[in-house]
């Protein structure tokens, strides 16, 4: 194939960026456990209000940080507010009762979907303190604007369940 | 105007009404942006109008307009009717009888579950049957292409396929291999549960399925669009194409990589283990090859046709060019607004940066970018070049038409823009109110909403250009001998025979295996995982 001069210039730069980005991918993967966000772990979607995972709601510190434990619904999180200790790993569990519903911690990259029959899990760790704004960023019905909830990160370790 | 111009005119007229209908649609959307207080304003109508939008704009007048297309390019470039025309006329009907049914169920409020229809929000059966009877159709005519170049080829057994076709042959395969994903959701899953006949489903097999049809459903909708980049732009310009191999290699790259990513979509779902989610990851990134190529391909033969219409300088060829030709400027614009589309997809696939922008206010900036702009308006200007052709009428409004596409880049400029901006903000998308009783995270987006739904009304008004053209071009347009529909010429004259490139049956199966690599295994796990099924719940 006759590739003109300039074009090839092109298609080895264009390689190369793109080599740029899967190295970047890679380095992050294996030097910073950089791994797309995953968990897998399933649940009876009918019976969450007495599966034992999901009767304590609310969040529990320990000395390596908090675990959240919460359910998302139509059109509602229970609990409705959380406050978790800052500058510490924070491990959310949630579930859905009902459809697929989004968990999105506005102003972080705290964010994942729920969905109905699953467990999602994911750690995170909150440096400023503050009133954060938790908002379901998957359509579930026509309340879907109105499910929200509310995450407060408290200076210290003193946070309450 | 012969009998198989009425076969692409019939289905173009379908995706014109089909795109009228929903650019209606998306201006009672703005309004809702813009938080007017208007009598009809309420969360079921608003959460019904993004349904049918989303239906009819990306799943109705994308399919239809292509149909049409290559059903012109058949008989344009092939030389040929359509072989088999009866299956071609079945396929307009099943899939007009499905987009019928669909928008039934959406319009009476039975269907609010957007066009990713997710499990389990439940819609009437006619949504899905509908939908999937679109499909059917969609088959019967990537059937008739594939029968017309097989007849094509037997009196040209050497000769490689016109760039036309050959564009046109990738978009039929990766068609073919990507709704392999939505029938088997739609028939193993959907239909059976939306009828009673099972009671549960499993949302994230769901999921995975639609998402396997979903990415390669962007290449369906983007490769026509680039056909009309590389085969026509040039030649309306009145230039050549600066390298005919190489843009047969991208619609190869294309029916190689286009399905293998699905996973992309998925980054945040539970269900779904992060080593797959990793490889779909690295061959996403692959796909960005194949666009940079044309981007670079393109835009030397726009360069070409400056200069042969004299200019000599660094830049002054973009003065030469027709900017006032509604095809050009429709494609040329379109061309830009994709190269931020393109970028933003390089970072909606990177996982990492993902995770701020997954399902916000983002996610519908780019992709009205991609398919709202490369896409569609691509579609809008190729339908000014190919409605006098089939119909022998001269464009109507032609000022309108003019104007169209200048006022469409600067509603979506708008548009995108701040979607983008607010997404980043952490604003979700498709939300009926932004207000969230006054949280002040919430507030901080106000004004950049208003920036949006003023570029929604741009691009209505656009729209509404856009049908009066049309509809004024049929009824009254003036007769004339309709000119012949060409096609760019290469630079350098192309190889009189085929090569590895032309061969669609190996990359189709060099396809099918990275599918496999990328899926099965994926799939099998995930069905012998112990899963509880979900009821369904109609909460709209």
């Amino acid at each position: 194939m006759n590739v003109a001069f300039y074009e090839k210039i092109w298609m080895w730069a264009a390689g190369v960026l793109i080599l740029a980005f899967l190295v970047t991918i890679t380095v992050g993967v294996a030097g910073s456990a950089l791994q797309p966000p995953s968990h897998v772990e399933t649940i009876d979607p009918t019976k969450i209000w007495n599966d034992a995972r999901f009767t304590q709601r609310g969040v529990t510190v320990d000395a390596h940080g908090a675990t959240v434990i919460a359910v998302a619904m139509m059109f509602a999180y229970a609990p409705a507010e959380l406050r978790v200790p800052a500058g510490r790993p924070v491990t959310f569990r949630l579930t859905s009762a009902d459809v697929t519903h989004g968990f999105q911690i506005v102003g972080t990259n705290g964010n994942t979907m729920i969905v109905p029959g699953y467990v999602s899990q994911f750690t995170t760790v909150f440096r400023e303190p503050g009133e954060y704004l938790i908002v379901c960023n998957e359509y579930c019905g026509l309340g879907h604007h109105l499910m929200s909830a509310k995450l407060i990160v408290e200076v210290g370790g003193e946070a309450r369940p | 105007m012969n009998r198989t111009d009425r076969l692409a005119l019939s289905h173009l007229w379908v995706a014109i009404v089909a795109f009228g209908v929903a650019a209606a649609m998306a201006f009672m959307q703005a309004l809702s942006r813009a938080s007017l207080d208007l009598p009809w304003r309420s969360a079921k109508m608003y959460y019904l109008s993004v349904t049918a939008h989303g239906v009819l704009m990306a799943l109705v007048f994308t399919t239809f307009f292509i149909m049409a297309f290559g059903y012109v390019v058949v008989t344009r470039a092939l030389d040929r009717p359509p072989a088999t025309p009866g299956l071609a006329w079945a396929g307009f009907w099943i899939a007009l009888a499905g987009t019928l049914a669909a928008v039934w169920a959406i319009l009476t409020g039975r269907a609010t579950v957007l066009y990713t229809f997710y499990p389990p929000l439940k819609a009437h059966p006619a949504f899905y049957i509908g939908l999937t009877l679109v499909v059917v159709g969609s088959w019967c005519w990537a059937a008739v292409m594939l029968l017309s170049y097989r007849a094509w080829r037997k009196e040209h057994p050497d000769a490689p396929a016109p760039l036309v076709m050959h564009g046109m042959l990738a978009t039929v395969i990766v068609w073919l291999i990507a709704t392999v994903g939505v029938a088997a959701e739609m028939l193993l899953q959907l239909i059976p549960w939306s009828l009673g006949w099972s009671k549960t489903i499993d949302p994230v097999l769901a999921r995975m399925l639609f998402w396997y049809f979903g990415h390669p459903l962007v290449y369906f909708w983007l490769l026509p669009a680039y056909v009309i980049w590389y085969t026509v732009l040039p030649r309306v310009a009145g230039g050549k194409l600066f390298s005919d191999p190489l843009a047969r290699l991208v619609f190869v790259l294309f029916i190689v990589l286009s399905t293998p990513v699905g996973f992309h979509h998925q980054f945040m779902d539970p269900g779904v283990s992060a080593g797959w989610k990793l490889l779909h990851t690295f061959l996403t990134m692959g796909i960005l090859f194949p666009s940079f190529v044309t981007a670079f391909t393109v835009t030397a033969s726009m360069e070409v046709a400056g200069r042969m219409q004299g200019a000599r300088g660094w830049l002054d060829w973009l003065g030469k060019l027709p900017w006032r030709d509604p095809l050009f400027s429709s494609v040329a614009l379109s061309m830009i607004l994709f190269a931020f589309g393109g970028i933003g997809g390089a970072i909606n696939a990177s996982f990492g940066m993902n995770a701020v922008v997954h399902n916000t206010a983002w996610i519908q900036g780019h992709f009205h970018l991609t398919v709202g702009s490369a896409a569609a308006l691509t579609f809008m200007g190729a339908s000014y070049w190919l409605l006098p052709r089939l119909t022998g009428r001269e464009l109507e409004l032609a000022l309108l038409a003019r104007v169209q596409p200048y006022l469409w880049f600067l509603g979506m400029l708008l548009f995108s823009f701040s979607n983008h901006i607010t997404g980043l903000m952490g604003m979700p998308r498709r939300i009926y109110d932004a207000s969230y009783d006054g949280a002040t995270a919430a507030q901080a987006w106000r004004g950049l909403t208003e920036v949006s739904a003023a570029g929604g009304l741009l691009l209505f008004a656009s729209a509404g250009f856009f049908i009066l053209v049309m509809v004024g071009t049929a009824l009254a347009g003036k007769r004339r001998e309709p000119e012949p529909v060409l096609w760019t010429e290469p630079l350098e004259p192309v190889s009189p025979r085929r090569t590895l490139l032309d061969r669609y049956g190996l990359w189709a199966v060099v396809a099918v295996i990275l599918v496999l690599i990328a899926y099965a295994y994926p799939l099998w796990a995930h069905l012998r995982m112990a899963r509880f099924g979900s009821p369904g719940f109609s909460p709209f």
